[in-house]
């Protein structure tokens, strides 16, 4: 198999490192070599952040390059814009529709892109979700990443079952059973 | 089969620590190598505490190590100067127990004030490096290091850089070793560092570099592998990542230890191939001493001092290939910013009103530089704002200092501020010092230090009096203010700077990250809104204008800090439900 390449991307304190933490262990269960490359520091103080991963026989380089991205798994609609060249032909882009406004919109020194799912559906596949809304539903704001994750299930290789298992062994012991019912959200939710 | 598990290289270098019979780790956080404390306390048989700076966590270390047991400290690139008093001279006394330091670079500067090359200390110490490429060797090459480290009598350093601390491998894990303490002996030759004991003890150290010369030749951290000899790499650490997955018909030398060099190794490497490139992030450490053997080589001609490697990097520099890929997006950037109800912001909107200069230092209060804030005029390293202050008044007098405070964060202060709020006392200063105290150290993910009375174990301690310490020091006007009493806030400001004699204000306020119980959030009343922009001038990211100018909240990131609300003079913002 050739080396698969995962992206994760949103806004520093979305969540990118839980969900990095339960596709590296997915990737190790199923027996294949796993590298995954994240942002800490100053970047996750609400700065763009991307997170890496790569699994396959054997994996040397911890990044992914542009334009070789299987899937891209986007938190935030602006850095799905951001990161969307680094999605190689044929790709799937799943992004959580939810709008961010970084500083430079904020103060006005910049404009916030409208039509961006339409835009990035010109050339790619985008499979959108508004996950915070799924998310309210099912009573805990916090759950829209993994509601986000069983979208983007649809596109890699794991079974349901594989993905259940690292997600119980992942997330908070107490939150176990609510994360697991977000994924079903997503995982029903992708067309 | 053993146990495998996916780990970051921090926890794989704490876990390789645990496994090589660890006893004692202290560390000062920074990123990138704050996770190798937060991993290690959680193994049982290891004591690992913070300390107040990288100094202090290197002399702990090297206490335990003379007093025989294997011990360690951690830090990141800048951490090392602050620890390179010690450092410089355990090279010279060695180790009795296992002594390790891990330093944690930055290329690409993803959370630093500069991008400065280990290896570089490591020569100029005397010290061995080494420098693991995956978080496997992270582990594996911890256990190395430690018996490196007592058979040659010598500190190691275990190199890291962000991208191997900050990315996951699988790693095969193994049990801890129980290494015997080692009988102490009373030995001042070799541990009273005064002139007649350290004059031997130097040739000590060089008679070990030139053994460890020649040993390093076979050690099984370094790696040959002989493939098409047209071209041959000399590489460590993560760039061979690169180089595997760029070059891979390329013969490899991979080097396990990058000081001292394995010279006869690297001289048969050489001559077995025919083009010979060195690829090395930041400094041609490697490079130049191998030109300097009459080697010939091709290195940062064509790569870069700067910034991390890719693969991507080398196959356009070695092999001219680019990848036709699509442009980018023309997207806003999103950089760094305050998060929503810091208490930080609030200091910087009463200061920027007050039209105040800050000579700043290092912690998230660093982004208080950038617009719509623009309060920080310096950041140099930790503890420098109220020292730099202090000599901005030496040199231009008091009056040019009205305008001017010190800001610096609680963790911080301690770290190097107290020096520096000592001198400033000492030699007459008249400067103002504002201590931001959120009780934690932010930026790298909220660990306890000396004032929150809590340690790195999550028991409870003594916590420091910041206001009793600066008074004990002579500072006769120390305040403590709600960092959201912005009134007040103000009316201290004035009256500090103004006055010519040096005063502390402390601004109080936890990290709204710690910050578990969430307020209710703030609404707009549109209706009584006037358009007038106050709210938006702190710039917090949950405070947006509308089309027709009015403003809006943002529920989900509104942390109700009150801060907007005061600000308005219309009273078009309240608490929700009020």
């Amino acid at each position: 198999m050739a080396t698969r390449n995962i992206m994760i991307v949103g806004v520093g304190g979305q969540g990118t490192l839980l969900t990095s933490r339960i596709l590296g262990g997915l990737a190790m269960d199923a027996g294949f070599d796993v590298k995954l490359s994240e942002v800490h520091g100053m970047a996750q103080r609400g700065g763009s952040v991307v997170t890496y991963v790569r699994y396959g026989e054997e994996v040397a380089e911890p990044i992914v390059e542009e334009g070789c991205a299987d899937v891209i798994i986007a938190f935030e609609r602006l850095e799905a814009m951001r990161y969307a060249h680094f999605l190689k032909k044929g790709g799937a882009l799943v992004v959580n529709d939810q709008r961010i406004d970084p500083m430079p919109v904020v103060i006005g020194a910049a404009q916030y892109p409208d039509n961006i799912l339409e835009k990035l559906g010109e050339e790619f596949t985008v499979y959108a979700v508004d996950a915070m809304e799924e998310a309210k539903k099912l009573g805990n704001a916090k759950t829209f990443n993994i509601i986000v994750l069983g979208v983007a299930a649809r596109h890699m290789e794991f079974s349901k079952e594989q993905w259940m298992r690292v997600i119980e062994r992942t997330v908070p012991p107490k939150t176990v059973e609510l994360n697991k019912k977000a994924f079903e959200v997503g995982y029903a939710l992708d067309r | 089969m053993s146990e495998k598990a996916v780990m970051l290289g921090n926890e794989a270098f704490a876990r390789g620590a645990y496994e090589a019979g660890v006893k004692v780790s202290a560390a000062y956080p920074g990123t990138p190598s704050t996770e190798i404390s937060e991993n290690l306390v959680k193994y049982e048989g290891v004591y690992a505490e913070w300390s107040p700076n990288e100094k202090v966590a290197m002399e702990v270390a090297s206490g335990a190590s003379i007093s025989g047991v294997r011990a360690m400290a951690s830090m990141k690139h800048v951490g090392v100067n602050v620890a390179a008093d010690p450092l410089y001279t355990m090279s010279y006394i060695g180790a009795t127990g296992g002594l390790v330091l891990v330093a944690a670079d930055d290329p690409g500067m993803y959370s630093s004030q500069n991008e400065q090359d280990t290896r570089m200390i490591g020569r100029a110490a005397g010290v061995p490096v080494l420098e693991p490429s995956d978080s496997q060797e992270a582990k594996d090459f911890m256990i190395f290091a430690f018996d490196l480290s007592e058979k040659y009598d010598t500190p190691v350093i275990v190199r890291s850089t962000t991208r191997l601390s900050h990315s996951q491998g699988v790693v095969e894990l193994g049990e801890r070793r129980e290494v015997e303490d080692k009988p102490y002996v009373k030995n001042i030759g070799k541990h009273v560092m005064m002139p007649a004991k350290a004059i031997p003890r130097h040739v000590h150290v060089e008679k070990r570099n030139q053994a460890l010369i020649a040993d390093g030749c076979s050690f099984p951290i370094n790696r040959v592998e002989m493939r098409d000899t047209s071209m041959g790499v000399i590489t460590s650490g993560i760039p061979y990542q690169y180089v595997r997955e760029a070059l891979p018909q390329a013969s490899v030398l991979k080097l396990g230890i990058v000081n001292p060099l394995p010279r006869k190794l690297i001289e048969e490497f050489a001559a077995q191939v025919d083009t010979l490139y060195i690829v090395e992030e930041l400094e041609p450490v490697i490079e130049e001493q191998v030109r300097s053997w009459g080697i010939s080589c091709i290195g940062k001609e064509i790569f870069t001092i700067q910034g991390e490697y890719s693969a991507e990097l080398l196959r356009r520099a070695v092999l001219h290939e680019s990848t036709e890929t699509k442009a980018p997006a023309d997207v806003p950037v999103r950089p760094p910013i305050l998060c929503p109800g810091c208490p930080h912001r609030s200091v910087f909107t009463v200061m920027k009103k007050l039209k105040l200069h800050a000579a700043g230092d290092i912690g998230c209060y660093t982004l208080g530089a950038v617009a719509p804030l623009e309060v920080i005029d310096t950041t140099i390293c930790m503890g420098a704002s109220i020292s730099s202050l202090h000599g901005m008044e030496k040199a231009r007098g008091k009056e040019y200092i009205k305008d001017w405070v010190a800001v610096i964060g609680d963790s911080t202060f301690l770290h190097t501020g107290v020096n520096a709020l000592m001198n400033m006392v000492y030699n007459q200063g008249t400067g103002t010092v504002v201590i931001l105290d959120n009780s934690t150290t932010g930026m790298t993910g909220h660990q306890d230090h000396a004032a929150t009375g809590k340690m790195l174990n999550g028991q409870p301690t003594y916590a420091i009096d910041l206001k009793k310490l600066c008074e004990a020091m002579g500072v006769r006007h120390v305040t403590e203010v709600n960092a959201f009493d912005i009134d007040r806030l103000e009316q201290v400001l004035k009256e500090e700077t103004a006055r010519d004699e040096v005063s502390v204000i402390i601004t109080k306020s936890p990290c709204v990250l710690l910050d578990k119980g969430r307020k209710p959030h703030h609404i707009v009343h549109t209706d009584l809104c006037k358009k007038c922009g106050m709210c938006l001038k702190p710039g917090c990211p949950a405070i947006g204008r509308n089309a027709d100018g009015t403003v809006h909240i943002d529920e989900t990131l509104c942390t109700g800090c009150g801060l907007c609300e005061s600000l308005c003079k219309f009273h078009a913002i309240e608490k929700a439900g009020d």
